[in-house]
């Protein structure tokens, strides 16, 4: 096993390039953090775009599709969304996305507070290849091939690394 | 503690989590702050606003009231509702039972109706327990007042009020006035401060509506109502239960009121930042001032919305512990299969490779 530290700053860097030469940017858009990773990288690129209106966050625990087998999330919190969804240019953020579970998840829970006029994902990595739903990113930092690993820690400071696995060793 | 040496807490699934939810006797502080914790999830912290949630799609939720409320009844249904169960109510008091159906015909044939969780209210105390007793392992019971016994949601309300405004319960005074001798409420009250530690907890009331030995439930009893208010943290005061008492105990409201009704005057001898709680229904000028009801320090209206999250977090957690016990005992089926398997097949030698955690 393999562990390789990858450059934040620059994922985001590449991120907030990006999401500046989209549309959307010109809607005034509002941001929302999936908790927690996701919530540590949405705090950051909503610092570096400058957004007015405050980032909301969303904690999707009441959301996942596997209450029935492993229960509630024992650190839940409440989502806190500061604003109308309805009508909004929504640029939902999570750090990895894989299987596309928790974006079902956040996506439920976003248009049960409303019907926003569009969504963008935003995510700090795409683990390409082993998604259970269909989904697919709008912007990212970086793609990976899934059966790599990445392990997101912060929020200050925001560290990735790249965690490898090789079968033969198993 | 060996499981041996201790008759199991009908309450406790066989992981130690509640798995039916009838008083607070024989409950851990974790457990009751999971509930508070919990239910704070559920509360928006800047709108105060309880949003609803799909957790429950898919359960059916009954509420069982043998004896009429208003109050709990309604926020047990919009609670359930929120965590998106289906719901059903029944008013028994008038249906089957009249007809002469045993209460445990009456039990089988909701529990044929696919329900996962029954939510009880009945004048007889212990009849939760009795429920508990003869469900089917799936379905879970919670007690939403018996007797004179126990109402441990409204006590769970209560905590988390108390929680809200002061932080924390461990270390406060806390001074509960009036009927304590008929009071389920009150009863799992002092249960509740007493497993969260709560510095000092004093009833207060005329002898005629204490039990005989108030001091064997760890609290202090005051029958003057000014020495027992000095410097508390929390005053709850308690209605009349009037349809629970079988003779004169008090010489008449007006008289009750003179002597242990909160008034602005009383109410001045707690702490300046103390809270005036009531798990209502009121009664003005029996127990309580209006001017005490409805001013500055009464959090009376917000214990109701509380009620709502608490009920919640009962609910989600015992669906939870259900789900979690499940989910290990499948798990541990299919932990012994694997090592059958292994003992049959030791040629085999390949391996799976680890999954490792999700970023």
């Amino acid at each position: 096993m393999t562990e390789l530290n990858i450059d934040a700053n620059q994922l985001l860097n590449t991120i907030c390039e990006k999401l500046q030469s989209r549309p959307i940017m010109q809607k005034d858009p509002k941001m929302v953090g999936i908790r927690t990773g996701g919530a540590w990288v949405a705090q950051k690129l909503h610092e570096q775009l400058n957004m007015e209106s405050p980032l909301g966050i969303l904690d999707i625990s009441f959301y996942r599709d596997d209450f029935s087998k492993t229960g509630l999330n024992p650190t839940v919190k409440p989502s806190d969304i500061p604003w109308e969804i309805d009508d909004q240019h929504i640029i939902l953020v999570d750090d990895v996305l894989f299987t596309g579970r928790t974006v079902r998840a956040a996506l439920n829970e976003i248009f049960d507070f409303g019907r926003p006029a569009s969504v963008t994902l935003v995510t700090l990595i795409d683990r390409k290849g082993c998604r259970e739903l269909p989904f697919q990113v709008n912007v990212t930092g970086m793609e990976i091939e899934c059966h790599k690993t990445i392990k997101v820690s912060g929020p200050d400071p925001l560290l990735v690394s790249l965690v490898e696995h090789s079968e033969e060793q198993a | 503690m060996s499981p041996r040496l201790s008759a199991p807490n009908p309450q406790l699934n066989e992981l130690g989590k509640i798995k039916h939810f009838l008083t607070l006797e024989g409950l851990k502080n974790h457990h009751l702050t999971e509930i508070l914790d919990t239910a704070e999830s559920f509360i928006n912290p800047n709108t105060n606003e309880i949003k609803k949630v799909p957790i429950l799609r898919g359960k059916t939720i009954m509420n069982l009231f043998f004896e009429p409320s208003t109050r709990t009844r309604t926020t047990f249904e919009i609670a359930e509702n929120r965590l998106s169960a289906d719901v059903a109510s029944l008013d028994i008091a008038t249906s089957a039972t009249k007809k002469g159906e045993s209460l445990l015909d009456t039990l089988w044939n909701l529990q044929a109706m696919q329900a996962d969780m029954f939510v009880i209210r009945h004048a007889e105390s212990g009849a939760a327990h009795f429920f508990a007793q003869h469900v089917a392992p799936h379905v879970h019971v919670l007690n939403a007042g018996d007797g004179q016994h126990a109402h441990p949601t409204q006590a769970m309300l209560d905590m988390f009020t108390i929680r809200k405004h002061k932080g924390d319960v461990f270390d406060l005074k806390v001074a509960i006035v009036g009927d304590v001798l008929h009071s389920r409420v009150v009863r799992s009250q002092i249960q509740a401060l007493s497993i969260l530690e709560a510095r000092e907890i004093r009833v207060i009331g005329p002898k005629t509506l204490m039990p005989t030995h108030p001091e064997a439930m760890g609290v202090h009893y005051y029958d003057n109502i000014e020495a027992g208010l000095d410097d508390v943290d929390v005053i709850i005061m308690v209605r009349l239960q009037n349809e629970r008492m079988s003779s004169a105990l008090i010489p008449s409201e007006k008289e009750f009121f003179k002597l242990y009704g909160l008034t602005e005057k009383r109410l001045a001898l707690a702490k300046p930042d103390a809270i005036v709680m009531h798990p209502g229904p009121i009664n003005r000028g029996v127990e309580i001032e209006s001017a005490v009801a409805d001013g500055p320090q009464s959090v009376i209206l917000q214990q109701v919305t509380y009620g709502i999250a608490v009920r919640m977090a009962v609910m989600a957690i015992i669906m939870s512990n259900a789900a979690q016990l499940a989910q290990h005992k499948s798990e541990q089926a299919s932990l012994e299969l694997e090592i059958d398997s292994e003992l049959e097949s030791k040629l085999d030698v390949t391996q799976k490779p680890t999954r490792s955690e999700e970023a």
